[in-house]
């Protein structure tokens, strides 16, 4: 098992957001002899001119941005229109999602449909070898010529559960400079500064990129509407009242406006999303323990296993890793947790690992609880 | 690399580059009362006449601007409020929507702030407009009229307007009409005087002179008002300190343009002949835009079925060859242009459209260039097809 080496020179096309990563990582395709072509992608049909704090990538200054940074490495660039296929493949998906009573991430979903499958695609069709990106993992050749997705150097910066949903066809054509990097994201903000990037300074982006003022229920009242429903405990009692069951994720805690507190002074928390019926139920902490979950639409890098397997497990884009046995069942992925966890939602995306080598992802469907004890008052 | 964007900006003459620099070591504002000002003031009036007769206009008709962009502003907006303070009736603007944004979007600019109702002209399947296309819109309401706007010729299809019979058409119901004449000059006759236009735009970096500079021909008897104000220069219409060496530079490029304008014509003219003849015999489906024959002669503009015209951009770039897809772009995202949607083609077919426009530098080696790397481009353009 050997890291990819640059044995030839590749035509790159580097996807430039117009932050500090992704000009660094074209700035490293460039200066390891590719032949690099910079690419910003137009994702919105009525982009903002100015970007507000630290949300949303896809401001006509960003693309200005990634412009600037490409004419400093000395590389062509680029827009490419793509806000019709991001707008089809993962805005309606995310909206739809919601609407179902599902937690999408829609980044991993961008990754699968729009950066890795549109621009890769025609990238592949206008004659260039890979799509290089600043995202931190590792994909590593092996002696057999076949590819593997790695969690990045550093953990703490690693970005591989995002990209969990690629395949090996398209890791083959997949270049990630900054994913054996070991250095501090202070550090790649200098490496930045000494190649004369002005991005260096530049706040990175956190929240969902279309939703450009962070207020993700605002934005699915918009799309969905109004429609007030109840909030109800386990036993089915009148809690409270919502405005769309669309509005809420498992594991919610703040926004549930419920008016009298519970029997047990506790803390409540979304337990359930019934769209069907337009109703959230909310309980206690422990009621959010899940021992078990199956998950449909089983993406694998590489070959697919066979049988019952031991593998490490992660279900959110900064969350930790837990054990698990996983096993294909019918197409689909069935997965006991060794203990227990918290805050597993339909439609979030769970990716396995056998150390730090991605096997594949699946999109959660059901989960399966602990019985919990009757808490004392 | 070959450079076949001539009509985006075209390289400066020597002799516009030898004027510019001797003047740029010199001192002197041109308004300044004392030796320096009019040393640099004798400057700007030669090189103002040196305009003027290049472009048949008198001295005075030539308002000196920072350029094409500015000039179309003064004059559409300039003339709307004038005409419009002297009689409110006169609210409406005829535009052909085949205008480069300099004037469209000034135009639109008046609709949605000055209360102008913004009449678009029809354009034939070529982009022009028809001298009686200008009668009809005019007649319905004269007295309403502000003023007309019609480009000379079409900076993206290269097709020439009929500007002498749609200034007849004007001035028989006394509407000024001002003509972008940006892409003409140096390629197809421009004679202010003879033309009956009211206002005319020039460009400096266009004809081979400096960038930041252009003019407003501007008939003696209108009196726009100012976009710019301030010290009065240039008939009180477009104040500033005038830059002196491009004034001394555009001059030269324009009266050289002029000079060698026909022999241009038919040299370039018959390398693009070339050109077009060599990208239909490669591309047998590629489609000629704009008019066949009354177009400009540096001019080659076509459309590529099944291809985005960013994917050719890019193929040719990386194939060294410097052209354009003549779309209008915001933040750089390809738009199908205004042009062709004007001119009714599919907007999926106008994604697929390239512009080459050749220049006082090009050779039959850019040719050579072109006619090897489009059919391999094409092909790779199709195959991404339109996403």
């Amino acid at each position: 098992m050997t890291q990819t080496p640059p044995q030839r020179p590749l035509r790159v096309l580097a996807a430039m957001s117009g932050g500090v990563d992704s000009a660094v990582a074209a700035a490293r395709a460039a200066e390891a002899g590719h032949d690099v072509t910079g690419v910003h992608l137009a994702l919105s049909a009525n982009p903002q001119s100015f970007r507000t704090g630290a949300r949303g990538c896809c401001t006509i200054e960003d693309s200005r941005d990634a412009r600037r940074a490409a004419d400093v490495i000395g590389i062509p660039f680029y827009v490419w229109d793509l806000a019709e296929r991001f707008r089809e493949d993962v805005v309606d998906d995310f909206v739809a999602e919601y609407e179902a009573g599902r937690t999408p991430n829609p980044c991993l979903r961008c990754n699968e449909k729009i950066k890795f499958a549109a621009l890769l695609d025609k990238a592949l069709a206008l004659g260039f070898d890979a799509v290089c990106t600043g995202h931190y993992a590792t994909v590593v050749l092996n002696d057999d010529g076949t590819r593997e997705l790695h969690r990045a150097s550093d953990m703490a910066k690693d970005q591989s559960y995002v990209l969990g949903v690629l395949d090996e066809k398209q890791l083959a054509h997949a270049m990630f400079p900054l994913g054996d990097t070991l250095t501090t994201k202070d550090e790649i903000r200098a490496e930045a500064e000494r190649r004369g990037l002005a991005v260096a300074k530049k706040p990175d982006s956190h929240d969902i990129c279309f939703i450009a003022d962070g207020d993700t229920q605002g934005f699915l009242a918009s799309r969905l509407g109004k429609a007030e429903g109840d909030i109800v405990d386990e036993s089915g009692t009148k809690v409270g009242s919502h405005e769309g069951a669309y509005g809420f994720t498992i594991g919610q805690r703040k926004g549930l406006r419920i008016g009298h507190p519970a029997a047990d002074g506790k803390p409540r928390y979304v337990l359930d999303i019934s769209p069907v019926n337009n109703t959230v139920t909310v309980g206690p902490v422990e009621a959010l323990d899940v021992t078990a979950l199956t998950a449909i639409k089983p993406r694998w890098c590489g070959t697919a296993p066979e049988g019952p397997g031991r593998y490490t497990a992660q279900l959110r884009a900064h969350g930790g890793e837990t054990e698990v046995t996983a096993a294909l069942v019918d197409g689909g992925l069935t997965v006991t947790f060794d203990e227990p966890v918290r805050g597993v939602a339909p439609g979030q995306a769970i990716v396995l690992y056998d150390g730090t080598r991605v096997v594949g992802s699946a999109t959660i469907a059901t989960t399966t609880r602990r019985t919990t004890e009757p808490t004392p008052a | 690399m070959a450079y076949l964007d001539h009509a985006a900006t075209t390289p400066m003459l020597p002799e516009a580059i030898e004027a510019m620099t001797a003047h740029l070591a010199v001192t002197g504002n041109a308004s300044s009362l004392h030796a320096a000002g009019r040393r640099a003031r004798r400057t700007v009036e030669e090189g103002r006449e040196t305009l003027a007769a290049a472009l048949g206009a008198r001295p005075s008709e030539v308002v000196l601007t920072s350029g094409g962009t500015e000039a179309d502003n003064l004059a559409v907006k300039g003339l709307y409020w004038a005409r419009r303070d002297a009689d409110p009736r006169r609210t409406r603007v005829l535009a052909s929507p085949v205008e480069h944004h300099a004037v469209l979007d000034a135009v639109d600019w008046l609709a949605t702030h000055e209360g102008a109702d913004v009449e678009y002209l029809p354009v034939d399947r070529y982009g022009r407009v028809h001298p009686e296309a200008l009668r009809e819109a005019i007649a319905r309401d004269p007295g309403s009229v502000a003023l007309a706007t019609v480009m000379w010729a079409n900076n993206e299809i290269g097709t020439v307007m009929p500007v002498r019979e749609l200034a007849d058409v004007a001035a028989e119901f006394d509407v000024p009409l001002h003509a972008d004449a940006v892409q003409a000059v140096g390629q197809v006759p421009v004679d202010f005087a003879s033309s009956g236009l009211a206002a005319m735009t020039v460009s400096g970096h266009k004809i081979g002179g400096p960038y930041g500079i252009g003019a407003l021909l501007l008939g003696r008897e209108y009196t726009p008002v100012p976009v710019l104000h301030g010290g009065g220069q240039e008939r009180h219409v477009r104040s500033g300190t005038l830059d002196v060496p491009a004034v001394a530079a555009f001059a030269v490029a324009a009266r050289l343009a002029t000079e060698r304008r026909e022999e241009f014509a038919r040299e370039v003219g018959a390398l693009r002949d070339e050109l077009v003849t060599a990208v239909r015999t490669v591309v047998p489906d590629a489609i000629l835009g704009g008019d066949p024959v009354e177009r400009l002669p540096a001019n080659a503009h076509f459309t590529f079925p099944g291809c985005e015209g960013d994917s050719l951009l890019l193929l040719l770039d990386a194939a060294g060859i410097a052209c354009s897809t003549g779309s209008a772009c915001t933040a750089g995202i390809a738009q199908p242009s205004h042009v062709l949607l004007a001119t009714g083609t599919d907007p999926d077919l106008a994604r697929g459209t390239l512009r080459f426009s050749l220049g006082h530098t090009s050779t039959a080696e850019d040719v050579a260039a072109v006619t090897e790397a489009i059919g391999p481009a094409v092909e790779r353009a199709r195959t991404a097809g339109l996403s």
